[in-house]
């Protein structure tokens, strides 16, 4: 657990719960990523504006932050990329699926008090767990 | 105009948030989920911050008659516990356990220049045209 780090997950977290009121308390719209960039391309068309921001702003907010902390974030090394090409995918076609990733089950789903989000939570990070041991204990990829 | 400034707002706020939780680093996702080796429960940190402002603020933003600059909350009103949520739920998280990025660290992503984030949004995007052309097609 050397790698631990409460305080800034906390407070970054904190941003997180935030940011998906400011969206809930005065547009009505839950913070969920999957479901605001799959819009960008298939909701309706004087609805994809906003999306477009939110997510140009995703885009700012991270990079304000690496602006202002340029050795807090170092972007990952040789990592195989077909291994992000097939994982993309299914993450794309299970949150569609799912009709949620985790910011919109885990985090706004669970604000709301929903089962139907706490199972997704439950099986998205299950799946997850499972999948890391597979990738990084028996084939021994990125370990 | 108001609803796409809180938008372009709330997306700068959740992008920080991101960023300072160090979630945009995948393998610190991939820590997280790797129970067996250098288990790192910061992710777990990180929803605890985020659930303990969104579970008061939601519950009081819903009392509210509607949202304060448009006309209705959009919440999705699904109560099932059905095939696609449990099957969508268990593909996304191989497709996560397998690259450790979700979608909003993904796009978030982006502002570290890196390969791997492009490949990542455009990967996920192509997830969604699949399944549009899988299950919409007819519609």
């Amino acid at each position: 657990m050397e790698n631990f780090t409460p305080f800034s997950a906390l407070a970054g977290g904190a941003l997180i719960g935030i940011s998906a009121t400011l969206l809930l308390l005065f547009n009505g719209r839950i913070a969920g990523i999957s479901g605001i960039l799959n819009g960008l391309f298939f909701a309706v068309k004087n609805d994809r504006l906003w999306r477009l921001l939110f997510l140009l702003g995703l885009f700012l907010g991270a990079l304000l932050f690496a602006i202002v902390a340029p050795d807090f974030n170092t972007p990952r090394q040789h990592y195989p990329l077909p291994l992000l090409a097939i994982g993309g995918f299914l993450v794309g076609f299970g949150a569609k699926l799912a009709n949620g990733c985790i910011s919109g089950h885990g985090v706004c789903g669970l604000a709301n008090l929903s089962i139907r989000s706490l199972v997704a939570t439950c099986t998205f990070m299950g799946a997850g767990m499972l999948t890391v041991y597979l990738v990084r204990h028996v084939l021994g990829i990125a370990a | 105009m108001k609803t796409n400034l809180i938008a372009l707002l709330s997306g700068i706020i959740f992008g920080m948030g991101l960023a300072w939780s160090r979630m945009i680093n995948p393998n610190k996702v991939l820590d997280f989920l790797d129970v067996t080796g250098h288990f790192d429960p910061s992710l777990i940190f990180v929803m605890v911050g985020a659930l303990s402002v969104a579970l008061i603020s939601f519950k009081w933003t819903r009392t509210l008659p509607t949202p304060l600059f448009s006309d209705k909350f959009q919440l999705s009103k699904n109560t099932v516990i059905d095939k696609p949520l449990v099957i969508g739920a268990a593909i996304f998280g191989i497709g996560w356990g397998m690259t450790g990025y979700c979608p909003g660290p993904a796009v978030a992503g982006l502002s570290l220049f890196s390969v791997e984030s492009v490949v990542m949004v455009f990967a996920i995007c192509a997830g969604f045209f699949a399944y549009n052309l899988l299950f919409e097609k007819h519609k």
